[in-house]
């Protein structure tokens, strides 16, 4: 059945049992995404050292999808060199956009390899960047704020 | 509605369908469940455009052939269609691209009346006027109206929703007032299936001399309307609602209405005469139709409305009425279902909302579409009414005349599939 590939055990186990979530403090920026076509919101936090993650925390509603890719996210880059978060980033970011032809390399995306059969489903590789997004604008806040 | 009437021969409408007949998401039977979004076409419809696109086929309003002159013909003889399906004149019908555009016509004329004629005088708005909407409007029927506030310091204002799901009106007199403009609201919910009692708001309207903007997208492809008998000053529907093509909707105004509103998008087709500094007008509705229009898609809908005439309205109207009837009870049977609007048939249309506790709205799609049950999820464009109903999303199952009990029983069983897939069951 084609949706066991898209609703991987391992999406619906992070899911209910998300990772990282809550909002906390101290953080250095704050981004806020929406998805317009069906209201799904994320507020995500990001606290950075140097030039390391120190904590990703994130608060929202939304699908399974958009829930899980987010908590896969503070999972790939929490406690990670900016550099490397962001080169796992387009990793994912291009997985998605890969309309299911893109293989992942499990030694980059560990979990996030899970989301490949959402990528077949152009509705919903949306969702599953909703927290990329939040993670990569408010990082860019956040050095906008020490320039 | 007649009760002598024979029921619609559902088996009979389906054959005219095409596209009932595939499947999808491997080899699934299509159950299709999203009219309110967008309608399928029947053969009818799709053939009268082709026959006219291979026999007809020019720019209409212009042109010394015969083309142009029988697409001329073929053009405005949809145009005496539409109107008589909706119980107006002729030149009361505007053609537009879509029912979103025939709500920013009327809201855009109104801010050019400011610099328009004496004849333009009642359409004029600005601080200290009001315009009043609904908490159940479609983003189309709200944001328009948003902006003509933004654009001319008027207020905006807005009744509110029950947690049933149907205006409160309770505000009715401290809402429309000597202040009101413009009353703009939706006859059918596009979320909720409420029909509102657009009665009772016109005759409020016109009491303190403000002007009516009826949101008819869905009611008109679905039973009987008739807006002189509503008293509404406007009126939208659009045409892929209704089994006609997408690109084309509708405005209705009133004729006198129409004959001193300010126009909204200019150039050929539209004028009476043009001088190098300035214009005049040609008489509604050439006034309102800018440029070649859409030709075929009018065509297409008028034969959209032959269709529907030949089954009968009334006889839709009882198809979906049966057929809501039962998603409302069998739905409601599901523990963890709650339906978002009301749980009734009173004075409610065929679309059929709910939130299942557990699964957010797009996964409980999900599940649906890979069983072959193609629902919208999300807010539907009316997000403050989802805020005001406690929802994020929601699942929206809508029905027209091609769908059957069974379809019905295959939505139901659908969502317990998705409660067992989530382990929420």
């Amino acid at each position: 059945m084609q949706l066991q590939q898209m609703y991987q055990e391992i999406i619906l186990d992070h899911y209910k049992n998300p990772h990282g979530r809550g909002l906390r403090d101290p953080y250095d920026a704050e981004s806020h995404q929406i998805n317009p076509t069906c209201g799904d919101e994320v507020t995500l936090r990001v606290s950075l050292d140097g030039d390391t993650v120190r904590d990703v925390s994130y608060d929202g509603q939304g699908c399974s999808i958009s829930q899980a890719s987010t908590s896969v996210l503070t999972d790939l880059v929490v406690g990670k060199p900016l550099g490397e978060a962001f080169e796992k980033m387009d990793a994912f970011v291009e997985l998605m956009q890969g309309r299911g032809q893109v293989e992942p390399d499990e030694d980059v995306l560990e979990d996030g390899i899970a989301f490949a059969g959402v990528a077949k489903y152009p509705a919903r590789v949306k969702c599953a960047l909703l927290g990329w997004m939040a993670f990569k604008d408010a990082v860019a806040r956040s050095e906008g704020a020490k320039a | 509605m007649t009760t002598t009437a024979t029921p619609l021969d559902v088996v009979g409408v389906r054959a005219d369908f095409p596209i009932l007949g595939r499947t999808v998401r491997e080899g699934k039977r299509l159950v299709y469940l999203d009219s309110g979004a967008t309608s399928q076409r029947p053969k009818q419809v799709l053939d009268a455009e082709r026959a006219f696109l291979e026999t007809a086929n020019a720019a209409v309003h212009r042109g010394a052939h015969q083309l142009a002159e029988e697409a001329t013909d073929a053009y405005e003889g949809a145009r005496q269609k539409i109107a008589d399906f909706v119980g107006v004149k002729y030149g009361e019908i505007v053609f537009t691209k879509n029912a979103t555009e025939g709500i920013n016509l009327v809201a855009y004329a109104m801010g050019n009346a400011a610099t328009a004629g004496p004849e333009a005088e009642r359409f004029r708005i600005g601080p200290g006027d009001e315009i009043v909407v609904t908490e159940m409007e479609h983003h189309a029927n709200l944001v328009p109206w948003q902006q003509l506030a933004a654009r001319t310091g008027a207020t905006l204002r807005w009744f509110g929703v029950t947690d049933e799901g149907r205006l409160d009106l309770s505000d009715l007199d401290e809402l429309v007032t000597e202040r009101t403009k413009v009353v703009a609201f939706t006859h059918q919910s596009n979320v909720l299936g409420t029909v509102n009692p657009v009665r009772v708001l016109a005759d409020a309207a016109r009491a303190v001399g403000a002007l009516t903007v009826l949101d008819a997208c869905q009611s008109v492809p679905h039973g009987p309307v008739d807006f002189t008998a509503l008293g509404v000053d406007f009126a939208v529907f659009s045409g892929h609602k209704m089994l006609g093509p997408s690109g084309i909707g509708v405005l209705y105004g009133r004729r006198e209405l129409l004959e001193a509103l300010p126009p909204f998008l200019t150039g050929g087709s539209m004028i009476e005469m043009v001088h190098m500094a300035r214009s005049t007008f040609a008489p509604p509705p050439a006034r309102f139709e800018a440029g070649v229009p859409m030709t075929s898609q009018a065509v297409a809908l008028g034969a959209a409305v032959d269709y529907l005439n030949a089954i009968g309205v009334d006889r839709i109207a009882a198809h979906e009425h049966q057929l809501t009837e039962a998603a409302l009870r069998g739905l409601a049977a599901i523990p963890g279902v709650r339906i978002v609007g009301p749980t009734d048939v009173v004075d409610r249309g065929g679309a059929v909302s709910f939130v299942v506790d557990g699964i957010h709205a797009h996964d409980v799609g999900q599940v649906l579409d890979s069983l072959g049950v193609a629902v919208r999820v999300g807010h539907h464009c009316a997000w403050p009414l989802h805020r005001r109903m406690d929802a994020a999303a929601t699942v929206r199952a809508s029905f027209y005349l091609y769908n059957t009990l069974d379809e019905v029983t295959a939505l139901v069983d659908a969502v317990r599939e998705a409660q067992k897939f989530f382990g929420v069951a």
